[in-house]
């Protein structure tokens, strides 16, 4: 083995660390969590250089690793302090009052514009990260898992020791306070 | 059978969760036809999707 390539290894994936951080905290919401997920991922990576070898990817690499890491940091958290159940009811409030006695919309919605193109703007993810995290913690660990982790609901409903209704109910919440959020934020301007 | 429209959001989001029975699947494709409200809705759902993806490719 070239002597010369262990510390240029770890290096490298010190570099992405901050990016991992991110990534982390975006999911647990807990930047203590997050650390500590990302340190795990960082020894981990270090112990199975070889396993890397030949992949392009760095970045890649290293984000699944951290994806397995942030599921077992909310299996945890969910079982070592369950939260509440009542995410799923508090919201409902907000959503309600869209529509009317017939559950027919009081306003139409309209098409957002050129949402595609608000993609590549850093104040458009920025606005959309601020949405996420103004997310009830159960709902937003239940919309991660999906959109981020992609678990289906199956898997979803087992670490969060919830049923499968209940999940959907927050992968519902999730969609509609985003949209609601974002319309309020950014295309609604 | 006519779906309300708060009904109609929720089989969009479970659209994305999870295959739809084919009753739900008509009757949500039949209130789309003729409901501009869901439509946007439908959209911005499947746009939340990407939108995620973005941002994590972005990070």
């Amino acid at each position: 083995m070239n002597p010369g390539s262990e510390p240029d290894f770890r290096s490298q994936i010190e570099a992405l660390r901050p990016y991992l951080i991110r990534y982390a905290s975006l999911q647990l919401r807990n930047r203590e969590a997050a650390e500590d997920a990302v340190q795990e991922t960082l020894l981990a990576a270090l112990s199975a250089e070889r396993s890397f070898e030949g992949r392009s990817n760095l970045r890649t690499w290293l984000t699944g690793i951290l994806k397995h890491k942030v599921i077992d940091a909310i299996r945890r958290a969910s079982r070592e302090s369950p939260l509440p159940g009542e995410d799923a009811d508090s919201a409902a409030a907000d959503f309600d009052a869209l529509f009317d006695e017939r559950d027919h919309w009081r306003e139409h919605p309209n098409p957002w514009e050129d949402p595609d193109g608000a993609l590549h703007q850093k104040q458009f993810l920025q606005a959309l990260e601020a949405c996420l995290a103004g997310l009830p913690a159960r709902t937003a660990q239940a919309f991660m898992l999906r959109e981020h982790a992609g678990l289906d609901t199956d898997e979803i409903c087992k670490e969060l020791a919830i049923t499968s209704t209940h999940c959907w109910v927050l992968l519902y919440r999730a969609r509609m306070a985003l949209r609601l959020c974002l319309e309020k934020t950014w295309f609604g301007k | 059978m006519n779906l309300s429209c708060k009904r109609a959001t929720e089989l969009m989001s479970l659209e994305q969760d999870r295959d739809l029975t084919f009753a739900e699947w008509t009757a949500l494709k039949a209130h789309l036809a003729i409901c501009r409200g869901c439509r946007a809705v439908s959209g911005q759902f499947k746009f939340l999707r990407r939108a995620l993806r973005q941002l994590l490719e972005e990070k």
